[in-house]
């Protein structure tokens, strides 16, 4: 990809704080999510789930429900193919168990009825005979050669022999000469943390409708973050071909990850297949928290060595996730992010992935980095109190920066980290008073970005308007911003551009909305496309004025002649271009198809104050500030967003979000009374600063933003608090008895 | 499910008396329907009594106020004398739930329901209301800490429900409070709780203390010997002490997703303590 | 089981429907009577999404049975705007981004919009105890309560 030559420049509506194109429909209800579609002579869905944390199936009765009045389908994983692709098995068995139920709330058979409440009753009349087997939970207890085996023979090649067959995954990244290294720290400090499974937390359960008749066409309305996966996934688990499926996104109530897979669509597909209507699937809230995707839960060694004056000399972190019953790789992402804000002569870090008996892990916002780095972010803070120094001072002594090989491999371009923490130095915030039982924590965050592969398709309207097409669900106002980038590149005003989401038949493949990618790759893509549509406006007009079509260029919104030589021309607008296009050639589009590269790696910085009740444990944020290099910054009220909505996220994860097992292996916490996400009166306002260093890699500098925010809220508050507290936390969440039994010792 | 809103009291005690399957009575639903959502019941009877006579009102009577039993919490609330006279009361009301839950929570279905959480429910007990309770045979008036034995459990016969509940005259120089522990700051059940009811004599002397506690036991406890250790003096550190260790003592809960043993013995103390000087200022003492 | 006819008032139009007596309110609204703007997000009163008004009070409406609302007045997310003119609420959550993926938009406003007629001026205290029932995912809150403070400040003076 050509890097632009004018990161620096002018920008007409980018940057401003434009009104969302979606929103007078989000606010007056209107708006058609997941859940809120019917179809004529729909079907009601429901799904069966395991009661068992693991057990063998050793026959599932249909029968009774079979002969329940209304019922209309029922299927088990036996209806949905085998696809020889392990990831697209896993999502099918995910979808339907076969011969065993992997955790509690494992689905295993599903029904199709005319009411909900055939469907429900449909449900306890399938006879499921259980062999319930031994579980394991923990990730620390998965890993011991004696566990429980959740599944066999799928450990990656490189994982040592004699280990437990839960271990599926080993990596390892660094450089440099350890132990010279620790010889030359003043202050060692080694620390083991755990820290627990927490959910997304989407507000909107996964929904879809879906129909699929005997010749194999289908059509799925759904919500997700990438409709092109769900028809990948859909069309491996029946056995049909993607170009027969169209999938079509809804609007998205939330999924910071959670939407990039599949748990119901291929569900909802076999039902309808085999009753002849169309299904639809709601999920509930019990069923979201027990049967779509947590996060890992991860149990962590971190050692650092500090010379007195601040200097990290070496440092080293073994990681152990466990993604729950299947392979996972998100172990991989944590190890590189773990020491990835330091400029280090010696780091290495080693990570495992185990399997357990709960649902499989999906990503989450960042995922595998912020437990990793609260691990990290953990240890440097306490060898800075026992070394008596700045925490600032000593990440700025340490950062890295452009040219610094980082912990993980690569070597950094351009990065804003320094710039961030500079900010950080000089905001009020970070020498404002604190008072007793009052602690200030500090972390920097980290995350990669991702580019990917995306497609934009820009239709230029008779009447002057412009059209976007591109195929990205909009999480939260990417419509806006690409709509933006479009109208900065054509110069037309914003509202005369309108950008919609394709179904899958509409647009060829993107990848799912993850890697804080949307902004980035598709504005990208959008931008390419409107000077696609530009060049062919400009040849038009070549043709008009009889000029070579170099001697045409655009400028504000209108084709120009270049020069003198080009010959004096009244400017044509786009409108003008436009109305005549049928007389010049046709329709006027532009479009681009690119694998993106360069999202550039982006890194932030928290500050948070707490206040510690010493004798409840119950903690208070009192004040927090994010400090993030967004790159250009399309739109800031989302990008400020971002920043405080992953900031909250993760103050969740730190103080009380946790998955909590019981001793039979089942999921105690399945609703929101007890999986605590924070409510508005846990929370200070959550202040924001955005830096922007452009991103090389964007022709507007534009870097991902939506990641990185979650990132250092698990060690800034473990910081705050530790310092408040005055002992050191090693655990998540600090729950208050957490806290108080860690006071009272 | 049928659903039947009877004509009287009489009527409705008559009606769930006599059904053979499993019936419910719907007062705020803040419960009942959430029990339905996760398919813990499927009553066959839903009876609906929020329309009948004085069901939602509150009523001025012998120096005290009697409450029907459908007054939810945001009602409650806005009722300035019921306040004034039993802050402690009308604050554990409020802690249940969200603003959408305050609309139709009520404090007799939180004592029915039977949790030893309700936040309800320890201000009644120490506020000694008194339950009117409707049955086939008549009405009887029963304490409120009479009324819940167990999770899930009440005293209550079949056929019987509460048409009210009496908050009795509050004494001169007399206060009430109610704590409770929660992880966030609202939508959580208490994890402990406390309501101390404190009565002074001109000089700031403690001449009769209630404390009941929450969440620490199978069902909300009235601890006479934390009551007893108030009493006779000011509120000081010896007192106090002394009440706590009554508390911690008469603390036997379990652990389980919510908190620790430990925790909650901890926690209740902590706040018998710090409701106990809540009280004490609202009755006009000064340490 | 055989439904029941019910008599109510939504959004100020007289509204019969039939339904079962274990329906919920939302269930008859969304699944009955087209109206989705009220959203499930857990059905047990925890998240706030499905806020209606019933009877000038707020209410969960997957909470209220539906057979419950005969004779009541219920205000739903889709009355709120008169017309093409949004109220206040609406037009400055628009305008101060206070919304990302939007789902518990709705909730919000029917709950912000209940406040403001009870406590036209609230402290941010207040605004976000209130709203401590509506769980928002992707914004933390900040720019709701800044925007439930504008449109309090607006309507105030208007």
């Amino acid at each position: 990809m050509a890097f632009d030559a004018q990161p620096t420049r002018k920008f007409n509506v980018v940057g401003t704080r434009v009104t969302r194109p979606d929103g007078v429909d989000k606010v007056t209800g209107k708006a058609a999510y997941g859940a809120d579609i019917s179809a004529p002579g729909m079907l009601h869905g429901r799904i069966l789930r395991s009661p068992h944390a693991h057990a063998r199936i050793v026959s599932i009765d249909t029968s009774e429900a079979e002969k329940l009045a209304g019922v209309k389908a029922v299927v088990t994983g036996a209806d949905l193919a085998m696809p020889e692709d392990a990831d697209f098995a896993d999502v099918a068995i995910n979808c339907l168990a076969r011969d065993k139920a992997l955790y509690d709330g494992h689905a295993v058979a599903a029904v199709a009825a005319t009411s909900k409440a055939i469907a429900k009753q449909a449900i306890r009349l399938i006879k499921v005979e259980y062999d319930p087997l031994p579980h394991v939970t923990d990730v620390d207890a998965a890993m011991k050669p004696d566990a429980p085996v959740v599944q066999e023979g799928r450990a990656l090649e490189n994982v040592p022999a004699g280990m437990s067959q839960n271990v599926t995954t080993y990596c390892k990244f660094g450089h440099g000469d350890l132990d010279a290294g620790f010889a030359k720290a003043d202050k060692i400090i080694e620390r083991s943390f755990k820290t627990a499974a927490t959910h997304q937390g989407y507000i909107e359960p996964q929904a879809c409708m879906a129909s699929l008749g005997n010749d194999g066409r289908g059509e799925v309305w759904c919500c997700t973050q990438g409709q092109y996966m769900v028809r990948a996934n859909c069309a491996a688990a029946l056995g049909v071909e993607e170009s027969q499926l169209r999938i079509t996104a809804s609007e998205i109530g939330g999924g910071f990850g959670g939407k990039t897979s599949t748990f119901i669509e291929p569900v909802a597909l076999a039902l309808s297949r085999k009753s002849g209507k169309p299904v639809k699937i709601v999920m509930t809230r019990d069923e979201v928290l027990k049967a779509t995707g947590p996060t890992i839960s991860s149990s962590m060694d971190i050692k650092i060595g500090m010379t007195k004056d601040g200097r990290i000399t070496a440092a080293r972190g073994e990681l152990r996730y466990s993604g729950g019953a299947y392979p996972n790789f998100t172990v991989e992402m944590g190890a590189q992010a773990a020491f990835a804000a330091y400029d280090l002569e010696a780091v290495e870090t080693i990570g495992w992935n185990a399997m357990t008996n709960r649902p499989k892990e999906i990503p989450y916002r960042a995922p595998g980095a912020p437990t990793a780095i609260y691990a990290v972010e953990s240890v440097v803070d306490e060898l800075c109190q026992e070394l008596g120094l700045d925490p600032l001072d000593v990440r700025l002594m340490n950062a890295a920066d452009k040219g610094t090989l980082s912990s993980y491999g690569p070597t950094f371009n351009d990065i804003g980290l320094v710039a961030t923490l500079e900010a950080a130095k000089a905001h009020p915030h970070y020498t404002a008073p604190l008072s007793e039982n009052q602690g200030r924590g500090l972390s920097c965050g980290f995350w990669f970005n991702f580019g990917g592969n995306t497609c934009v398709s820009l239709n230029i309207n008779d009447d002057g308007t412009v059209g976007v097409v591109e195929g990205n669900p909009d999480i939260g106002g990417s419509r806006a911003s690409i709509s933006m980038m479009a109208a900065e590149e054509l110069g037309v005003p914003y509202d005369k551009v309108r950008t919609v989401i394709a179904d899958t038949s509409s647009l060829g493949f993107n990848d799912i909305t993850d890697g804080s990618r949307v902004t980035f790759a598709v504005g990208l893509a959008t931008i390419e496309a409107a000077r696609a549509a530009i060049k062919e406006m400009c040849r038009r007009v070549a043709k008009i004025w009889d000029i070579d079509e170099d001697a045409v260029i655009w400028e504000d919104g209108c084709a120009k002649p270049a020069g003198p030589n080009a010959g004096t021309h009244p400017p044509m607008t786009l409108a003008e271009i436009a109305a005549i296009a049928g007389n010049t050639g046709g329709p006027i589009a532009g479009h681009h198809e690119v694998n993106a590269d360069g999202a550039g790696v982006s890194f932030g910085v928290h500050l948070c104050d707490t206040e510690v009740d010493p004798e409840t444990g119950a903690v208070k944020i009192l004040r927090y500030t994010v400090f993030q290099d967004a790159g250009k910054a399309v739109h800031p009220d989302y990008v400020e967003g971002q920043m405080q909505g992953g900031a909250v996220q993760g103050i969740g994860w730190a103080l009380n979000e946790e998955y909590i097992y019981g001793e039979d292996g089942r999921l105690q916490n399945a609703a929101f009374l007890d999986y605590r996400i924070p409510v508005a009166s846990d929370l200070p306002p959550i202040e924001t600063v955005i830096l922007e260093i452009p991103n090389p890699g964007h022709p507007y500098g534009v870097r991902g933003v939506g990641e990185t925010p979650i990132v250092p809220p698990l060690a800034a508050i473990a910081n705050a608090v530790s310092r408040a507290a005055n002992v050191r936390l090693t655990e998540l969440p600090m729950s208050p008895p957490r806290v108080l039994k860690a006071i009272t010792g | 499910m049928r659903y039947v809103k009877p004509e009287s009291f009489e009527a409705a005690a008559t009606l769930l008396r006599d059904e053979t399957g499993i019936s419910r009575i719907l007062a705020g639903g803040t419960d009942v329907l959430v029990q339905l959502k996760a398919e813990m019941v499927e009553p066959d009877l839903m009876v609906d009594l929020k329309h009948l006579p004085g069901m939602r009102e509150i009523v001025a009577e012998d120096g005290g106020f009697r409450i029907g039993a459908a007054v939810s919490g945001a009602q409650l609330g806005e009722h300035d004398a019921v306040k004034a006279m039993w802050p402690g009361v009308v604050e554990g009301v409020e802690l249940i739930g969200s603003s959408q839950v305050q609309s139709r929570a009520t404090m007799a279905g939180n004592l029915c329901t039977g949790s030893p959480a309700g936040d309800a429910v320890p201000a009644m007990v120490t506020a000694e209301a008194v339950a009117r309770v409707q049955g086939p045979d008549g009405v009887r008036d029963v304490p409120v800490i009479d009324i819940p034995t167990g999770p899930g459990k009440n005293s209550l016969n079949k056929g019987e429900f509460i048409t009210s509940i009496y908050l009795p005259a509050r004494p001169a120089h007399a206060g009430d409070c109610y704590l409770r522990f929660i992880p966030r700051t609202e939508m959580d059940i208490a994890v402990s709780s406390a309501a101390v009811s404190l009565t002074l004599d001109e000089e700031g002397t403690v001449t009769d203390a209630r404390i009941a506690i929450g969440a620490v036991a199978p069902t909300v406890r009235l601890v006479k010997d934390a009551g007893a250790a108030l009493v006779g003096a000011k509120p000081d550190d010896a007192a106090i002490a002394a009440m706590v260790r009554a508390v911690e003592a008469a603390c036997s809960p379990i652990t389980d997703k919510r908190g620790t043993i430990e925790f909650r013995t901890k926690t209740a103390g902590v706040l018998a303590k710090r409701a106990a000087l809540i009280a004490y200022g609202r009755a006009g003492g000064q340490l | 089981m055989k439904t029941i006819p019910v008599a109510t008032t939504i959004n100020g139009d007289e509204t019969e429907f039939l339904c079962h007596a274990d329906e919920s309110l939302l269930d008859v609204l969304r699944d009955r009577l087209g109206l989705t703007g009220a959203k499930e997000g857990c059905g047990t009163g925890d998240c706030g999404a499905c806020s209606v008004m019933m009877n000038g009070r707020l209410v969960c409406s997957c909470l209220v049975l539906g057979v419950e609302t005969e004779g009541a007045e219920i205000e739903t997310i889709e009355g709120m705007a008169k017309g093409d003119t949004l109220h206040p609420l609406q037009r400055v959550f628009l305008e101060e981004a206070a919304l990302q993926c939007g789902i518990c938009t709705p909730g919000i406003l029917v709950a912000a919009k209940a406040l403001l007629e009870k406590n036209p001026d609230p402290t941010d205290t207040e605004v976000r105890y209130w709203l401590a029932g509506n769980l928002c995912r992707c914004t933390g809150y900040d720019k709701i309560i800044k925007a439930v403070q504008t449109a309090a400040a607006e309507m105030r003076g208007a």
